[in-house]
């Protein structure tokens, strides 16, 4: 039995105990970067059909399109901001995969793709982009209330909302929780802090990712903290916190998966950092990241992105094929050119109506300001 | 009717509030079993459950980041910063967040909060308790700003502060919560969230106030009455939007005017109301307007303040100078 003298030992062993936070996290993965399977009962677990497959590998797909064409529109000038997300679909839309409709996604700006994959027609991610109202309406097509908040500026705040939305839900007994993005730099926010310990306070129905892609724009992840694993700030408010390879779909979907499950039974949130790289500039505004990466370290992480592995795994049970991704991308180029053409339609708009949203009841001094607007036609 | 404090009145409005629609929620920090530092949410938790009435983990902007989550998933959201010194903390959630919601989401999505919280200086408390810091949210577009001056439209203008779907900051009297007693009708009503009150008529001077500063202003028109001055003291209510209409009709009336606030003189509300006043009705002015404020120091350190805020007697001396204008 250990003695008194012993656990002192322990508590002041600073050394051991930096050990144990290194060595607490390891890393789950279920595919290797060339796509065979490492754990076969983990495969298992995640109840994954063929169909479910080809769901994750269109949705990468997609993504890896729509960042192919905000680039080169970027470039014309014909698409505003835009964060790319090449390197992060496994991160991004294996993880969403494991969410539903009635799901509240709280995304952070490069986060777009999520919310294109819950109904947000990419028309108005466009105008988003833009910097147009039109793009920051938050519905399908037909008019169905898409559950995600606006992309996030401010870094971290989409943490104390999503906490916020996870209280609301959990009080309505919903089988739904919020889930929410930020990135590496995102976790040295206040906000996250106080996002995910409001979450684990109330035990409320929450899953908090952080890709980490390895850079806050050219800030690298060493620069952020000391701590050896990002997921281990959620071991502060006592939290399950993994680590997940984020370059793996079937990893990020079991996790992304059994974390839902788990916040929507009302055991309290869950954190779950991912292993990504950012690939490519951080915004199409101008970024180089030769000023702060070398040529090589890029290179090497385009050899472990999402798309590789899942090729092959899915090539080698005989479900997908190049003929099959050439012709979904031909289907994905043709819708977006149809909503570019629609972004393009679009009527300008007004600064009278900025100011009726502003306030729903406008005071005196705004109600000049929105007829002298009105009568300028702006 | 009834005779009651100040926070009694806020106490009373909080209660009708959450009896009345049962989406209302109370949080912040010890609001809960506790009642708040200040009583004004005592008993409610025990009233309506923990669950309707409950206490946060110690952070303001986890408690402006739970308001809007709560809004958004169809709650209404009462939230308590304990003293509005501590502003800064949640001031991404108000200014950054919330009030820019129905803007950034095309109109689509209102955030109808309440940020309850007490100002105001004279009772000797720490740094960062007692500041006048509605001048900082009164120039956020996409809030509304309401500061009662007695207990009738303590309660009043916060019932209408929890119906409006425009987020609120609701700001508190520190000095007044105990220290001022008035008639408060019985059962649920509300006061317009943009219609400034005429707290005494009077034909010589305009004095336009809001807040901990009205009480002071109508000491100093009894003083000036004496000496055969009749002061006219409007109270703004709410200093986001100003209700420019009523002060006009009393400039008009008048031709003089003070503005006074408790508040430090830089920007701020009094310079707001100076600048309307001068651009709309300067034909009317027989006289320059005379401002009332605090040094533009930082809020002082407590054994100064009563030789820092502005008194009657201040507005006394600024009223007389402006009518003996030539």
């Amino acid at each position: 039995m250990a003695s008194i003298a012993d656990a002192n030992k322990k508590v002041l062993d600073f050394d051991g105990q930096l050990q144990a936070q290194d060595d607490f996290f390891p890393t789950l993965k279920l595919l290797d970067n060339d796509g065979k399977l490492l754990d076969k009962a983990a495969y298992k677990r995640s109840e994954l059909t063929d169909e479910d497959l080809v769901e994750i590998m269109k949705k990468m797909l997609f993504s890896r399109q729509l960042d192919i064409r905000s680039t080169k529109l970027a470039k014309q000038g014909r698409f505003g901001f835009f964060a790319p997300t090449a390197g992060q679909e496994a991160s991004q839309m294996a993880s969403a995969y494991a969410f539903g409709k009635e799901d509240w996604l709280f995304p952070g700006y490069r986060d777009i793709p999520e919310i294109v994959d819950k109904g947000w027609p990419v028309w108005k991610a466009i105008l988003w982009s833009r910097g147009h109202a039109k793009g920051n309406e938050f519905t399908t097509e037909d008019g169905e209330p898409v559950n995600s908040w606006m992309p996030q500026i401010i870094i971290g705040a989409q943490y104390v909302e999503a906490a916020g939305v996870a209280l609301g839900l959990k009080k309505r007994k919903e089988d739904a929780v919020a889930y929410a993005y930020t990135g590496d730099g995102g976790t040295s926010q206040g906000d996250f802090y106080e996002g995910v310990n409001f979450a684990s306070a109330y035990k409320a129905n929450a899953v908090f990712f952080v890709q980490n892609n390895g850079y806050a724009i050219s800030t690298p992840r060493e620069l952020q903290t000391a701590a050896p694993h990002l997921a281990a700030k959620g071991w502060g408010s006592g939290i399950p916190s993994l680590v997940v390879d984020g370059m793996d779909p079937l990893a990020m979907y079991l996790a992304a998966k059994e974390a839902r499950a788990w916040a929507a039974a009302g055991n309290g949130p869950v954190l779950i950092e991912t292993l990504t790289n950012r690939l490519e500039p951080h915004s199409t505004a101008g970024d180089d990241p030769l000023r702060y990466r070398t040529k090589e370290d890029i290179a090497e992480w385009w050899k472990k992105e999402p798309l590789i592995r899942m090729r092959k795994f899915m090539s080698e049970k005989g479900i997908w094929d190049d003929e099959k991704e050439e012709d979904y991308i031909a289907e994905v180029d043709s819708y977006i050119d149809d909503q570019i053409k629609i972004a393009d339609n679009i009527d300008k708009q007004k600064i009278s109506d900025f100011l009726k949203n502003t306030l729903e009841v406008p005071g005196q001094v705004m109600k000049e300001q929105i007829e002298h607007f009105e009568s300028e036609g702006k | 009717m009834a005779n009651k404090t100040y926070i009694a009145a806020i106490q009373d409005a909080l209660d009708l509030a959450l009896d009345k629609d049962e989406n209302t929620l109370i949080f912040g920090e010890d609001v809960g079993e506790n009642g708040g530092v200040f009583r004004a949410t005592d008993g409610l938790q025990a009233k309506y459950s923990e669950d309707r009435v409950f206490n946060t983990p110690l952070a303001e902007s986890g408690i402006g980041g739970l308001a809007i989550g709560l809004a958004t998933t169809g709650y209404r959201p009462i939230m308590e910063i304990q003293f509005f010194g501590f502003l800064f903390e949640v001031m991404d959630s108000i200014a950054g967040q919330m009030s820019r919601a129905r803007y950034r989401f095309n109109g689509t999505r209102n955030m109808p909060i309440v940020v309850r919280s007490p100002y105001g200086g004279g009772t000797k408390t720490p740094e960062m308790h007692a500041d006048n810091l509605e001048g900082i949210v009164a120039q956020v577009p996409g809030l509304r700003v309401v500061m009662p001056a007695n207990p009738a439209d303590a309660k009043g203008l916060l019932l209408s502060s929890i119906e409006s779907d425009d987020p609120v900051v609701y700001l508190e009297n520190l000095h007044l919560y105990r220290s001022m007693k008035g008639e408060v009708a019985d059962g649920y009503y509300t006061t317009p969230l943009d219609k400034a009150a005429i707290a005494r008529e009077g034909s010589d001077v305009t004095i336009v106030s809001y807040g901990g500063a009205v009480p002071v202003s109508l000491k100093a028109a009894d003083e000036l009455a004496k000496e055969g001055i009749e002061a006219e003291v409007v109270d703004l209510r709410t200093v986001s939007p100003i209700d420019i209409e009523t002060i006009g009709e009393s400039v008009k009336k008048t031709g003089r005017v003070v503005v006074v606030q408790e508040a430090q003189r830089m920007a701020g509300v009094a310079a707001t109301v100076m600048a309307e006043i001068s651009e709309r009705f300067i034909l009317s002015l027989k006289a320059p307007i005379g401002r009332v404020a605090a040094p533009d120091t930082v809020y002082p350190f407590a054994q100064a303040e009563n030789d820092w805020m502005m008194k009657a007697d201040d507005v006394v001396a600024k009223a007389k100078e402006v009518v003996n204008y030539d």
